[in-house]
Parts: C-alpha cells; sequence; structure tokens
C-alpha cells in the first residue's frame, strides 16, 4: 500500500472526501447566510434549525407522501424558503430599525423553537432516509474508491453555489439585489420593491439551508439536532471568510472542510477544533476576515 | 446593544432620586434574601443567586458596554472545572478554590477578549460563541476535567477555616456573601468614571476615539471584569452542587444567561437579577417536561425582542417615571 507522510494514500484520500463533503455543507449554509446577511444586515441564527427542518422534509416527503429524493430536491427547499418568507413578514421585518443584534436574538429564540419541537415529537435519536437508488454503490478511480451520492453532493453544492454567485454578480436580478445592499432608499425610488425583495431574498437564502438539509440526510441522520452544532462551525467559516463576498463564502467553506478532513489524519484530537483555531489566527492576522472588506 | 429609553441624559436632581430608589430597592432585596432560606428550599435560592451573579457580570458587558457575548458560558463553566479541580485534587480551602475559578476565567477572558474586540456588533457575537465551542471541545477532551462525568463530589470544606459549609444554612449565607459583593463591585464599576466612559462607547464609540479614548482597552477591561466575575459564580455554583460538568460550558447556557438578562431588562442594575430567579423557577418546574423548556425559552426570547425589549424591570421602571413626571 502506498504512504504519504506515514499516512496510507486510501485513508488520506477517503478523509480528504469527507472533508469535501463537510466543506460542500459548509458552503452552502455560508452562502446562505452571507446572502440574507447582505441584505438584511442579520445573522440568521436559525439557520441551522432551518438546515435541519430541509432534512425533516425531505424524510416526510418520502415517507408519507411516497416522494423520492428527487422530488425532496425540489419541494423541500421551497417548503422550508416559503416558511422562512412567513417568518421575515410576520417578525423579522420589525426589527430592521432597532439594532442588528435583536435580529440574532430572535432567530434564536426561533431556533430554540423548532428544535425544541422537532426533539419533543421525535426525540433525539436520528431517523434514517435511505439513498437514491440511481446514486447507490460507487466507483473506482484507481486511487480511491469514490461512493457515488458522495461525488454527487459535492458537484450538485458546487454547482448551486457557482449559480448563486452568478445570479447575484453577474445578473440584471442581482445587480438590483447588490443595489439594495449598499442603499435600499434609493433603490426603492428607482421603482424596485425592496421589501418584496428582502422576503425573497430571506426566503432563497433559507431555502439554500433547506437544500443542505436535504443532500445532508442520507449522508448524517435525520436528527433534530443536526443543525445545533454545525451552525456555530459556520459562523466560524464565516468569520474566517469575511462577509463581504458570496465568492468567499464558498471558497472558504470547501476550503476549510479539506483542512478539516486533513486534520482528522494527522492530528485527529484537535478536528474538532481546528477551524476555531484557524479562525483565532485570522483575528489576530486579518481582522476582516480573508474576502472581507472594511 | 443598549436598551431602549436608556439614552436620555439624567439631571442631577433625576441621578439623586435614582441612587434614592437603587437603594431602597436594594434594601428589598436584601431583606427578601436573607429571609428567603427559611421559606423556601435554600439550595433552589443558592442556584438561583449563583445564575443571578453571573447575569449581572453579563449585563456589565452588555447592557453598559453594548457588546454580546455569545459564548459566556465558557467563564461560568471554565471556573468551574478550575474551583472543582482546585478543592479535589489540590485541596484547597474553599475561598482558595474560588479565586482560582476566578482567576482562571479571568486569564481566559483576557484571551478571548484580545480576539473578540477586533470586531464588532454581529461578529462580535458569532466569535465569542465559536471560541466558547473551543473551550467546549477542549473540556470534552482534556483529561483533567473528566470528560462527561465531569468533575463530581467537590468537597465544600470549610470557608476561611471556621464555616463549615456542609451546613447548608452557613453555606446559603456564604453564597449570599459572595453575591452581594459581586453585586457591589458590579454596581459601584457602573457608577464610576470607567462605566460612564463605558456607557460613551456603547452609545457613539466613535465620538468617544474622538474625544481621546483609546476605546478598544475600555472594551477589554469590561469583558475581562464580566468573565472575572461570572468565574466568580461558575466557582462559586460548582462548590454548591459539589459538581462540574459539561452543561456549564455548552453554549445553551450562553443563550440561557443572554435569556436572563433580555427577560429582566439589559441595562438595568436589578433585571438580571429577577430574570434569573424568573428563568431557574421555570426550569425547576419544566425541567421535566424536557423539551417543552427549550420551546418555552424561545418562545421568551421571541415574545422579549419582538415586544417587550425593555424586559421586566425596564417596564416597570418606565412606568415608575411616568408616574413621577405626571
Amino acid at each position: 500500500m502506498t504512504e504519504i507522510f506515514g499516512v496510507p494514500t486510501q485513508a488520506l484520500f477517503g478523509q480528504l472526501l469527507i472533508g469535501l463533503i463537510n466543506g460542500s455543507f459548509y458552503a452552502l449554509l455560508s452562502l446562505g447566510l452571507a446572502v440574507i446577511f447582505g441584505l438584511l444586515n442579520i445573522i440568521n441564527f436559525s439557520h441551522g434549525a432551518q438546515y435541519m427542518m430541509g432534512a425533516f422534509a425531505a424524510y416526510f416527503l418520502l415517507n408519507k407522501l411516497g416522494l423520492n429524493y428527487w422530488w425532496a430536491l425540489v419541494l423541500a427547499p421551497l417548503t422550508v424558503g416559503a416558511s422562512g418568507m412567513l417568518v421575515e413578514r410576520l417578525m423579522l421585518s420589525r426589527l430592521y430599525k432597532l439594532d442588528h443584534l435583536y435580529g440574532l436574538l430572535l432567530t434564536f429564540g426561533l431556533a430554540l423553537i423548532i428544535q425544541g419541537i422537532f426533539r419533543h415529537e421525535f426525540g433525539s435519536a436520528g431517523l434514517p432516509y435511505s439513498m437514491p437508488e440511481q446514486l447507490t454503490g460507487g466507483m473506482n478511480l484507481g486511487f480511491m474508491f469514490l461512493p457515488k451520492y458522495r461525488g454527487w453532493v459535492i458537484v450538485a453544492s458546487l454547482a448551486v453555489c457557482v449559480a448563486t454567485w452568478f445570479v447575484i454578480e453577474r445578473t440584471k436580478l442581482g445587480a438590483y439585489l447588490r443595489a439594495a445592499t449598499e442603499n435600499p432608499t434609493i433603490v426603492q425610488a428607482f421603482g424596485v420593491n425592496v421589501p418584496r425583495m428582502i422576503t425573497l431574498t430571506y426566503g432563497f437564502g433559507v431555502g439554500l439551508a433547506g437544500l443542505a438539509g436535504v443532500m445532508a440526510a442520507p449522508i448524517y441522520q435525520v436528527n433534530p439536532l443536526m443543525g445545533a452544532d454545525t451552525i456555530i462551525v459556520v459562523f466560524a467559516v464565516v468569520v474566517i471568510g469575511g462577509m463581504g463576498s458570496i465568492m468567499g463564502a464558498i471558497v472558504t467553506g470547501f476550503g476549510l472542510g479539506l483542512v478539516e478532513g486533513l486534520t482528522k489524519v494527522f492530528y485527529p484530537e484537535a478536528s474538532n477544533t481546528v477551524i476555531f483555531v484557524i479562525m483565532a489566527l485570522v483575528l489576530m492576522v486579518r481582522p476582516q476576515g480573508l474576502f472581507g472588506s472594511r | 446593544m443598549a436598551a431602549p429609553d436608556q439614552y436620555q441624559p439624567h439631571a442631577s436632581r433625576d441621578d439623586a432620586a435614582e441612587a434614592r430608589y437603587h437603594r431602597r430597592a436594594f434594601l428589598v432585596m436584601m431583606v427578601l434574601f436573607i429571609g428567603a432560606p427559611f421559606v423556601v428550599y435554600p439550595v433552589f435560592v443558592m442556584k438561583a443567586l449563583c445564575f443571578a451573579l453571573f447575569a449581572c457580570a453579563f449585563n456589565l458587558l452588555l447592557g453598559f458596554g453594548g457588546l454580546l457575548s455569545f459564548g459566556h458560558a465558557m467563564f461560568l463553566g471554565m471556573a468551574g472545572y478550575a474551583a472543582a479541580h482546585a478543592a479535589k485534587v489540590w485541596g484547597l480551602p474553599p475561598e482558595l478554590a474560588i479565586l482560582a475559578g476566578s482567576a482562571a476565567s479571568t486569564v481566559l477572558g483576557v484571551v478571548v477578549g484580545l480576539l473578540a474586540i477586533r470586531r464588532q456588533g454581529i461578529y462580535f457575537a458569532m466569535i465569542t460563541l465559536a471560541l466558547a465551542q473551543m473551550v467546549f471541545f477542549f473540556c470534552l477532551q482534556a483529561p483533567f476535567t473528566g470528560g462527561e462525568d465531569g468533575i463530581q463530589s467537590v468537597p465544600r470544606g470549610r470557608f476561611l477555616g471556621f464555616l463549615d459549609l456542609s451546613n447548608t444554612m452557613v453555606l446559603y449565607y456564604v453564597v449570599l456573601a459572595i453575591f452581594t459583593a459581586g453585586f457591589l463591585l458590579i454596581y459601584r464599576i457602573i457608577h464610576s468614571p470607567f462605566g460612564q466612559v463605558l456607557k460613551a462607547i456603547r452609545e457613539n464609540e466613535p465620538r468617544a476615539i474622538s474625544l481621546g479614548y483609546r476605546t478598544e482597552r475600555y472594551k477589554l477591561a469590561a469583558f475581562v471584569l464580566s468573565a472575572g466575575l461570572a468565574g466568580l459564580a461558575g466557582a462559586t455554583k460548582a462548590l454548591v452542587f459539589q459538581l462540574a460538568s459539561l452543561t456549564d460550558v455548552h453554549w445553551s447556557m450562553s443563550g440561557e444567561v443572554v435569556l436572563m438578562t433580555l427577560l429582566g431588562g439589559m441595562g438595568t442594575i436589578f433585571g438580571p437579577v429577577v430574570g434569573a430567579f424568573a428563568i431557574i423557577t421555570m426550569e425547576n418546574y419544566l425541567a421535566e417536561l424536557g423539551s417543552w423548556f427549550t420551546i418555552t425559552q424561545g418562545a421568551i426570547f421571541v415574545v422579549c425582542v419582538l415586544a417587550f425589549r425593555r424586559g421586566i424591570i425596564g417596564e416597570l421602571e418606565a412606568w415608575l417615571r411616568k408616574r413621577r413626571g405626571g
């Protein structure tokens, strides 16, 4: 068996793959956070709970309505996104004139409610969600064995991230969005319905979290608390990348997933904390984040 | 972040009235606490007192410094571990164990503070949360914390060599003395020139900088003071329950102290005490219902943010002021 730095290549690539998978979810979640933060100026603390709702939506669609994974991939993000828009209209929209920290507190409270309800109904044990049959099995790449579903998650999330980047940075709609981020009053004066745009943006960001949840369902179990710890790591990812740029969120998400995977190979004890250590280092050297601007 | 309606400058006549009101409220509070163990189960009141001190320390940072830390559990929990370790493994007397705990959280406060004050607002909250999560994993893996079991059956010993803490009543009044000392220290800090500068930074940091204040030093000092006092609460709590565990380092504990302060009234002197007693009482009744406690906590957060931002004491003060003003 070949080895690199005393580590079997199979194990190394295996952990790198897991790192890339985690990175896919970090990227999707921090992308949603960045999009929401850009326009609403709030940090969506319920993002982890909404990610969990995406996974549960997929579970319900399969077990109650008999709709398979591919349907869930479309319907779950729409459902979760719609619930997000309801939250924005009913609650968040009342807080825009206040200190932005109130938005953080409100969404934290919502996360507690959502996670509490799901835990009350389904307990803390995970529910299994089977892989779509088209993506079971795997292929041999010569240097490693790649399970098809994992390859699909990486490709799909990369595609979604790039598409989001394209829409925001290269289309007319995205131009409106960026303009409203800069100065909502003037954009409104030009006849753009900014409040509706804010609602849709929040819905879109939350929908991304829901999509991540559907993709995570076959890999991790469907668990009421699956988003609770993940969201804290994603916060660290966001601090490292800086929330100024969409591409920054994507690159940092995938990059840190890889770093975490590598740490599991070379120094497993630190794999839980490596991202927080990197955050501390970045704060010392470049407080605004790798891609952030002051 | 400040409670609304705290902004208007007070004339000196109002200051005197406010000091009088604080003195009266303090006396009422002390009478209640001194009599409490004869009416209510003392261990319950001690628990609430520890959390009240914790919330007051947190409020010093949020209500008067305008800095929302979402990781204050790390100071409560770390001090608990340090005090429990000092008392059980090193065999230190309780007063030194509590000092060791507070010292540990103060040092942690310096390190975390230096990193976190580099960013403001929302970022500050996220950074403290992430660093607290790092401390959580450290406590989970480090050998001296006992992992999932925590440090159990911590000896209480004799406070200052002659107060036998195995007697619940003696323990109660020692805890009350520690709470009162911490509470008065925080009151003193808030009403000192240092506290006034903190409020100025909270209201308008660029202006404070233009007046020549090195705001980051004030913010760091406030952060370290808050961390040390939170540690005092955590160390005391570890001796009361003879236990230091992962619960006190977990992020949900950080959320709980935010909730206590928000519910009681941030930026008020007595709000955190009222909030802590309210939440601990609620926990007492809802604990066996498990996830319902979480749901209720979340609901209180939502209601407070949407409709009740001044909190219990803040609303009460506003009502009193309106009545006095006619």
